[in-house]
């Protein structure tokens, strides 16, 4: 009965299954909003899915000389890593005692699953652009996770040095979101930023540049596999930003998290339609100089207090 | 370790056929080999078929985004060679649409550059305000492009008084539009982080490869027919010549955006200074002799060479477009840029490949296919996709 329940929640809900639909349901709204912002009309709420069904029904090539066991499996890492995440977050948010020591660490290794998939993918594929994809996409990681850990340093200090992701919703219950103070408005900005990275939405599209090195990791995948990784990019649009929620702003045990939600959604979306893409070079010099210098500010401010 | 990245021979970048083989280390671009080639339409071969005024709409078709200033080069060329010139009322016209033709390429090119960066809403936003344009177009002339205005000896179509209101409200229109345009662009932090020290054409590397156009007014090298040349229109009007001396691809950019309000300038003081008076004059043949025909078209001068034996068609007519002389600068311009530059720089000479390419084939030396060969190669294919569809 047990092994039911731990299964139905892995892979119904809050899980795979659900985690999938809602997150094609999000990459629906940020198309339409996306093209209003752009005086088009936009795809149908059900586009999203259409597209999920027919890539499921094309042709799965494995490219010649690609290493192909690597190439069909780096498409799971992001699901896989996602179906886990969505059920510890949910669980933490309505049931924060199920908290386990040191699962914040866990979560900060679960969301850089996806890169690695991504990565490994395209090496694997053996294509030039791909390659240059792969490297873009390390170098990004690289990059963007310093301010992203120091972010979770400052909220774990604000959190009285919990590293149990539970205590930090319930201290937050306790004491209202760590959003309302100085540090905390930095902290968000900071994980803002980093989440737009981690979607790899302009301007840190840097990694599958369509112009540059058409689509970069993903060239060779099609079919299946692709579906999978469109598949793993929805799930992180809707669980990124209920991570932010659930680290700075209360958790989402409410109804209020709706609104919340959706405004993380469309500053995303904003952020992503004004404006135009970085260098690689540029994107690590603004994470580790700009947004790893603003972290450390936030840390100093959550030391003393604000 | 060097490796080949290709952009083309189809690439998302660029959506006409050719092939630009950057060679990188790591992200850094150290070396291009561009191959172009890939387009054979035969224009040169089939204009000597088509006697004099059918031609205009033959050179037209060899590029939709500059299809006046083919014509406008062509008729200047059979001009020059007939020793007459068109009339005052004639001449005002072309000139009109040549310059809305120049704010609709560079409005083309201003949105494909957001694209080329990843900026989406540039794009969308600019080709917004093209549109009305192009609608324009069609009232003028009938035509959303392939505009069919010039006419050797005059204009086909008259600007009617009662459109003049139209045309001036799109000014207006426009006018605001880029004003918005350029102080968005100029503005925008990461914009300039993109464009700005990106692709640097030297004034002296701009010299070397003879380059035309705003490419070569981006790099501080002022030339322009308009100017050096004047003919029509261009020199009964007050305008000036925008160059800037950085040679990146902001001044380029800054080059077309401040076009489009010299071309506003223009379009206003023709309509308002148009004289009455017939639109066209009568041309009953064409001596023998040769004449050639310069024209500013929005990426250069484009130049047209007609030689007439007296009788109704042109025995050569060659093209020359400006995107065969800048396309040759990417060699020096994106060396040392990184692969993401290397995308940018290739786009910014505002390449038209559909211009540049009417193909020869050399092979060990040699001229491989004459234009019967072509025109033969030509017809074989079409019969043998024919053949296939049939069964």
């Amino acid at each position: 009965m047990n092994i039911v329940k731990i299964l139905f929640q892995y892979v119904v809900f809050p899980g795979f299954i659900f985690t999938g639909v809602v997150g094609l349901f999000l990459t629906w709204i940020d198309r339409k909003v996306t093209a209003r912002i752009h005086w088009r009309v936009g795809p149908k709420w059900f586009q999203p899915y259409a597209d999920f069904l027919k890539l499921l029904l094309k042709e799965t090539i494995v490219p010649e000389g690609s290493s192909k066991t690597l190439f069909l499996l780096a498409p799971l890492f992001g699901i896989i890593s996602m179906s886990i995440f969505a059920v510890m977050l949910f669980s933490m948010n309505f049931n924060p005692t199920t908290t386990f020591i040191g699962d914040l660490i866990v979560i900060v290794y679960l969301l850089a699953l996806p890169a690695i998939g991504i990565v490994l993918g395209g090496s694997a594929s053996k294509n030039v652009l791909a390659g240059v994809g792969a490297s873009r996409e390390m170098t990004q990681y690289l990059a963007y996770e310093l301010p992203f850990l120091i972010a979770i340093a400052t909220i774990i200090l604000k959190a009285g040095g919990s590293i149990k992701f539970g205590e930090i919703i319930l201290a937050q219950q306790a004491g209202g979101p760590f959003l309302y103070s100085i540090s905390g408005v930095i902290t968000a900005v900071v994980i803002l930023l980093t989440i737009q990275a981690k979607l790899s939405y302009v301007p840190f599209d840097i990694p599958e540049a369509e112009q540059e090195i058409m689509a970069g990791p993903y060239i060779e995948y099609s079919g299946v596999a692709l579906a999978l990784y469109k598949l793993g990019r929805a799930m992180m649009l809707f669980l990124l930003p209920l991570f932010l929620i659930s680290l700075l702003w209360g958790g989402f045990a409410d109804w209020w998290a709706i609104p919340k939600f959706l405004l993380i959604i469309v500053l995303i979306v904003l952020i992503k339609n004004t404006n135009p893409r970085l260098r690689i070079d540029q994107a690590l010099k603004f994470f580790w100089l700009g947004l790893g210098v603003l972290s450390i500010i936030g840390l100093v401010f959550a030391y003393y207090g604000l | 370790m060097r490796r080949v990245v290709p952009i083309g021979p189809y690439h998302p970048l660029q959506e006409e056929p050719e092939f630009f083989k950057l060679i990188v280390e790591g992200e850094k671009v150290v070396d291009l080999e561009i191959n172009i080639g890939y387009n054979h339409r035969g224009h040169e071969f089939i204009s000597p078929t088509l006697t004099w005024d059918q031609v205009p709409f033959l050179v037209e078709r060899i590029c939709g985004i500059c299809s006046d200033s083919h014509p406008y080069a062509y008729v200047l060329a059979v001009e020059d060679c007939a020793h007459i010139t068109a009339p005052p009322r004639a001449q005002y016209i072309r000139t009109i649409v040549a310059e809305l033709e120049r704010i609709h390429s560079h409005y083309l090119w201003l949105g494909l550059a957001g694209h080329f960066i990843g900026y989406n809403t540039v794009w969308m936003w600019v080709w917004r305000y093209r549109e009305p344009l192009l609608d324009l177009f069609e009232l003028i002339m009938g035509n959303r492009n392939h505009y069919a205005i010039n006419k050797i000896g005059g204009a086909r179509r008259d600007i009617l008084q009662e459109d003049h209101p139209k045309i001036e409200k799109y000014l207006d229109l426009l006018e605001e539009k880029n004003k918005m345009f350029t102080s968005a662009i100029l503005d925008d932090p990461v914009i300039l982080a993109r464009l700005e020290n990106v692709g640097i054409l030297s004034n002296e590397e701009a010299i070397a490869y003879g380059v035309l156009g705003p490419t070569a007014r981006g790099s501080g090298y002022a030339i322009d027919v308009r100017k050096d040349d004047p003919f029509d229109a261009y020199d009964k009007v007050d305008w000036n010549m925008i160059a800037f001396p950085e040679g990146d691809v902001l001044a380029k950019a800054k080059v077309r955006l401040i076009e489009c309000f010299e071309s506003i300038k223009i379009v206003r003081q023709c309509l308002k200074d148009m004289p009455d008076g017939p639109i066209e004059s009568r041309v009953d043949e064409i001596p023998p002799g040769e004449g050639i025909g310069r024209h500013e078209a929005p990426r250069g001068e484009v130049f047209h060479y007609v030689r007439s034996d007296g009788s109704n068609k042109p025995i050569r007519h060659k093209v020359r477009a400006p995107s065969y002389m800048n396309i040759a600068s990417n060699v020096v311009a994106v060396k040392g840029y990184s692969i993401a530059d290397a995308a940018l720089v290739l786009a910014a000479v505002d390449p038209c490949y559909c211009c540049t390419d009417r193909t020869m084939v050399y092979e060990n030396g040699k001229r491989k296919y004459s234009g019967q060969d072509l025109l033969r190669l030509s017809h074989e294919k079409t019969e043998k996709i024919r053949r296939r569809y049939r069964k």
